[in-house]
């Protein structure tokens, strides 16, 4: 037997656009979106480095204080030093710039603790609903059911159960984006098993644990990527929702949600309040919106939809 | 013909029983998840036990689990939602109260927002690659990311205070004349439409596109079809399907930014009182509009699927 | 030779690619002429540019290729110069196009007669009630039963030949003078292909049209070809009557082509007389169920199925789509289930075997997919690939990757390939991967489950010959499935015929090609296009 002398033949074929990560790092909707989140980041973990006040410290005598205004503070030596209100102060006096700095820690930790929980979650519900049979009907109804509630509504409705708190919150959040999670990972799994490659495996007498992981797995892993960036703005936007109605984080802790609440009965006259906050809220969802436009071109997963 | 296509559409519905069912049993559990009694709350803060005893037996709260479950369901299917904690009112009642002012703006959003947003896709798919195809992407974009709240306000102080051509807040019942009722709806709308004229707009631009490469429409132009009918009367007619879902699906959305655009504009439908019993843990009213928003839902998907029958010729009876 | 009146003359045609691809350019300098009332084929393996010239014709090119240089002239006109405008025009009226997926290519939310009716409603000004009566007449001239009521049906109601035909309807019904067939029968059965075939040939001879008809199938070419063009990577190799090409081919590509062609007549072979090492009972399969109320569809896709292959011994089930072979394949694999019956690998049964007691024997039985470009795991290299099998069974990493390379010295490919990855392969390299990993289960039975249908003829060739050394070397009991009559005539000891899910005929090859008993049978070795065409032989007889 000769070795192969083929001549260079044409690669026929379906083309397999080239998906890398490569490709994704040069990406401008990645690289401007990651940018753009790395610097909020940036800003609320050093938030206490930027020149603000604490941010549930009261101070009723500056309430509702116009954007740049200015007050004299008495620092812990006793010396006098001027302080400007960058955005202003709300109706119990504190300052909008500190609380919307700090306000980035929640908002942007809710984001990303959501989005991992319920990747994690939605992960392995939907393997199990993919790959045992029997148990895929009745995954499936139930999280029929959880998706025919309306997000904000099922999220107010968790919500309601039990006290308002961090951990409240992200469960309420949570429980409504694993159902999109499950069916993207379950129709993955159904896709992928019909491959020939999987079949081979089967026939070679690999055992069904190791062909999830071996073949099944690393094909969910781009497109949970991907999900996983659009469930972290969908989950930012709910907090903020779930705080500006007040059923959210209480105020002590801010959120960009809870501030432009506080904002809103006097938003007529000053509308910082909700100005601010507001930015940045758009800024950093939009951000992570586009991450993920630009993941999911670069990484061609054709399963990721931000629905 | 006529047989098949009500046995179909009864099947479709009898479908809806077990995911409703789900719905039900999660909205009837909140209810027995309280940290906090509910026959308590009711008896009010200077009650002795004896009588927060009484409320119990008489709201049938001492009843085995299973037992309470089918009472609810029982009483539900009849209209009765029970009586609402805080409003002390039939829940029935108030929802009914509060129907008109969430339809009229649920209506107007629809339409609203079907009307712009298919055409802007359209365009979009066929001059894609253009400056103009990148404004609507990144307009859409935007429309995702911008929460509902920060537009309504946004808008408000454009329109309404700095120029003031329009009302800031408030509705005005249809009885009370038809232009303050369209004029208060106006701000609310065009809020409330952003996140949907996106979210249609994105679909129709990436079904139309794909549909773009399917084998059929290089047969339409190899007949020498014009482009204009081939996107149309080819591309448009087979992208329908999934625009129609995303439509149906994107009610969602539509319901949750109700719920917070009713707030900003201080509009007293069904999202306000949503918010209104959160807030005071008024669990009959709770259950009973998410209730009802998630048969609305599941309706309103009902109806895309049954749409897709004219749509799609391969998907029939 | 082009002439004056020929109806199509191309000249130098040249089509650009875009940067990056493996070559500059499309086509290179392609000339070639169609006559009224002749049939050119244009014959070529994948990326030979055949598909590129006929787009080109019609101006339905991508985008990323461009015309840059040559002309194209239409009964005398530039197309390359036309604008617009006049391009659309002239598709439809006086040229027009076929093309290879017929239930791709028709619109699924239009009624076939509104498509067909598009044409006239284009190009002409009748209203729709003689537009009806047109799409009618047409739809009487390319043989199609019941037009009244096919009309107002939908593409998916239809059969693949049905669909073509309504495709070629709408192709001639303004009367072109060219028409461009591109693979328009490679997608359907060979009965099915036999027709289309015949009647494009007899609409073509009753209204004088120049067809362009692309194809690889040299069975197809002989079948109906006046002249013949012969492409390769976008050159044209040699252009000549169908005799010349098919008898007397003077370039060397064009001859290794026609040697790569399997003949129809099947070569003596001598008797296996080892051991069986298959054989099936009564295997079946039956999907679906009655339902509720009698409205659940039952299908039967294999019934009562006995076959038994010894080894050394090659045994071909012969069939068009739907007529179960690919079922008893995935039975026989146990990929499926079957419903009843036996299969017996040596002496043990494993029809029904649950999942653990089977694994042990999947060893013995292993097999080639068709589609070389999904049956290996894209993100993992080659290497691993091959020796995943032998690891699951308890041999160690090193001794398992010495196995894999040897086996890759076997399969023809060097050994240094095993760490790189499917992509960076062809088809017919992949296919020699794919057998190498079957091979190193040291398997007692191979089968090849449509395993050089996807491939080029040329690579086919090297791929069965492949098949054929492995099989002598290793004492294989091989179970090759095809719908491929020529293939299964090269290669087979005997063949078994299925058709909606029974066996219809089995025998030795050379009996059953000599003297077909069964009726269906009769009719499949009739539709094969080309058989009285004498082509080259793959060596490797018995």
């Amino acid at each position: 037997m000769s070795i192969e002398a083929l001549p260079a033949e044409l690669i026929e074929g379906p083309p397999q656009r080239r998906r890398s990560w490569r490709l994704a790092a040069r990406n401008p909707s990645v690289i401007i979106g990651a940018l753009i989140v790395a610097i909020l980041a940036m800003l609320g973990a050093l938030a206490p480095l930027l020149d603000t006040l604490p941010p549930a410290e009261i101070n009723p005598v500056f309430r509702n204080k116009k954007p740049g205004a200015e007050r004299v503070i008495r620092d812990s030596n006793g010396a006098e030093q001027k302080y400007v209100h960058r955005f202003g102060t709300d109706s119990l006096g504190r300052d909008v710039y500190s609380r919307v700095l700090y306000g980035a820690r929640v908002s942007l930790i809710i984001g990303v603790t959501v989005a991992v929980i319920s990747v994690a979650v939605g992960l392995v519900i939907g393997l199990i609903a993919g790959y045992i049979r029997w148990l895929d009907g009745s995954i499936m109804r139930i999280m029929d059911g959880l998706m025919a509630i309306p997000a904000i509504l099922l999220a107010m409705g968790v919500v309601s159960l039990s006290r308002a708190g961090l951990i409240a919150v992200v469960i309420a959040i949570v429980i409504p984006e694993i159902p999109r999670v499950v069916r993207l990972v379950r129709s993955i799994v159904l896709s992928i098993r019909e491959e020939p490659y999987v079949e081979a495996a089967i026939t070679v007498g690999t055992p069904t644990p190791l062909l999830l992981v071996r073949h099944v797995l690393p094909n969910t892993v781009a497109p949970l990527i991907v999900q996983g960036t659009f469930i972290c703005a969908s989950a930012i936007l709910i907090e903020a929702i779930l705080s500006f109605l007040g059923v959210g984080i209480p105020p002590e802790t801010p959120t960009w949600g809870n501030i432009m609440a506080e904002g809103r009965s006097l938003f007529r006259i000053y509308p910082h309040n909700i100005f601010y906050p507001g930015l940045c809220l758009a800024l950093a969802v939009l951000a992570i919106n586009m991450l993920g436009d630009g993941l999911r071109d670069a990484l061609d997963p054709r399963f990721a939809k931000r629905v | 013909m006529r047989l098949a296509m009500f046995t179909y559409v009864l099947r479709r519905l009898l479908a809806t029983i077990p995911v409703m069912l789900i719905v039900a049993m999660f909205v009837f559990l909140m209810l027995r998840l309280t940290p906090s009694d509910p026959a308590a709350i009711i008896a009010g803060d200077n009650a002795n036990t004896e009588q927060v005893a009484e409320i119990r037996k008489r709201l049938g709260l001492d009843q085995p689990i299973l037992t309470q479950f089918v009472i609810w369901i029982g009483k539900t299917l009849q209209g009765d939602f029970g009586e609402s904690f805080f409003f002390k009112k039939q829940v029935a009642e108030l929802i009914f109260d509060r129907l008109e002012p969430t339809l009229s703006l649920a209506f107007f959003t629809l339409v609203l927002a079907i009307i712009i947003a298919i055409p802007l896709g359209v365009v979009a798919a066929y001059r894609h690659g253009s400056w103009l195809d990148r404004i609507v992407m990144g307009f859409s974009v935007l429309g995702f990311s911008v929460p509902v709240f920060v537009i309504g306000y946004a808008l408000i102080y454009v329109f309404a205070i700095e120029l003031n051509w329009l009302p800031v807040q408030g509705y005005q019942r249809l009885a009370q004349g038809i232009g303050g009722w369209l004029q208060r709806l106006i701000l609310p709308s065009i809020t409330l439409s952003v996140i949907y004229v996106a979210l249609i707009a994105r679909i129709t631009r990436t079904s139309v596109l794909e549909v773009m490469n399917e084998d059929y429409i290089r047969t339409a132009r190899a007949k020498g079809q014009t482009e204009a009918k081939v996107l149309i009367r080819h591309a448009l007619a087979n992208a329908a399907v999934p625009i129609v879902t995303v439509i149906g699906l994107g009610v969602a959305l539509l319901i949750g930014g109700v719920v917070v655009t009713e707030s900003v504009y201080t509009i007293p439908g069904l999202g306000r009182l949503t918010v209104d019993a959160v807030l005071a843990r008024d669990y009959p009213t709770i259950q009973a509009v998410i209730l009802l928003f998630s048969l609305a839902y599941v309706l309103i998907n009902l109806a895309v699927d049954l749409a897709y029958t004219f749509l799609d010729p391969r998907i029939r009876y | 030779m082009a002439g004056a009146a020929s109806i199509l003359a191309i000249s130098d045609l040249t089509v650009g690619l875009p940067r990056g691809a493996d070559r500059a350019n499309a086509v290179e300098k392609v000339s070639l002429s169609v006559d009224p009332g002749e049939i050119v084929c244009v014959v070529g393996e994948s990326g030979s540019g055949k598909s590129v010239t006929a787009q080109a014709i019609m101006g339905l090119l991508p985008r990323e290729l461009t015309t840059t240089s040559g002309s194209i002239l239409l009964e005398g006109e530039d197309v390359l110069k036309a604008g617009g405008a006049r391009l659309r025009h002239l598709r439809g009226t006086r040229m027009a196009m076929i093309f290879q997926e017929p239930m791709t290519a028709l619109n699924p939310v239009m009624t076939v007669g509104e498509q067909i009716g598009e044409v006239l409603e284009i190009h002409t000004p009748l209203g729709a009630g003689e537009r009806r009566l047109r799409v009618l007449e047409i739809m009487q001239a390319v043989r199609l039963p019941e037009p009244e009521r096919l009309i107002d049906v939908y593409p998916h109601q239809l059969s693949g030949g049905q669909r073509q035909r309504i495709m070629i309807a709408a192709a001639l019904v303004l009367d072109p003078a060219l028409l461009i067939a591109d693979e328009p029968t490679t997608a359907l059965d060979v009965t099915t292909q036999a027709e289309i075939l015949k009647l494009v040939r007899d609409l073509q001879q009753r209204r004088g049209t120049g067809v362009l008809f692309i194809t690889h199938d040299f069975g197809v070419v002989a079948e109906i070809a006046h002249r013949v063009a012969v492409m390769q990577r976008g050159r044209i190799v040699e252009i000549g009557s169908r005799e010349e090409i098919l008898r007397r081919p003077r370039a060397d590509y064009t001859r290794m082509l026609i040697a790569a062609v399997p003949s129809l007549k099947p070569p003596a072979r001598t008797p296996k007389t080892g051991s069986v090492a298959l054989s099936t009972h009564g295997l079946s399969k039956t999907y679906g169920s009655p339902g509720l109320l009698g409205s659940g569809r039952v299908v039967r896709a294999a019934q009562s199925v006995d076959i038994a292959v010894r080894r050394g011994e090659t045994v071909g089930i012969v069939g068009e789509s739907g007529s179960g072979k690919s079922t008893v394949a995935r039975c026989v694999a146990r990929l499926i289930a079957p419903t009843a019956g036996e299969i017996r690998i040596g002496e043990v049964d494993v029809a029904r075997l649950p999942e653990r007691r089977l694994r042990p024997h999947r060893r013995n039985v292993q097999i080639v997919f068709q589609d070389p470009y999904r049956s290996l795991n894209p993100r993992r290299t080659v290497g691993t690939s091959i020796i995943e099998g032998p690891i699951n069974f308890g041999l160690p990493r090193p001794q398992a990757l010495d196995r894999a390379r040897r086996l890759m010295t076997l399969v023809g490919l060097a050994q240094d390939v095993l760490d790189r990855y499917p992509h960076q392969f062809s088809g017919g390299q992949r296919q020699r991967i794919a057998i190498a990993r079957a091979l190193a289960m040291e398997p007692q039975v191979l089968i090849a489950d449509e395993a050089v249908s996807a491939l080029d003829v040329s690579v086919q060739a090297q791929v069965l010959k492949l098949l054929d050394d492995v099989r002598r070397r290793f004492d294989l009991a091989v179970l090759f499935i095809t719908h491929d009559l020529r293939v299964a005539a090269q290669i087979c000891d005997r063949i078994a015929v299925m058709q909606q899910g029974v066996i219809v005929e089995q025998g030795v090859t050379a009996e059953v090609f000599a003297a077909p008993q069964h009726p269906y049978t009769r009719a499949l070795f009739d539709a094969a296009p080309g058989k009285y065409a004498e082509f080259g032989a793959v060596a490797g007889a018995a």
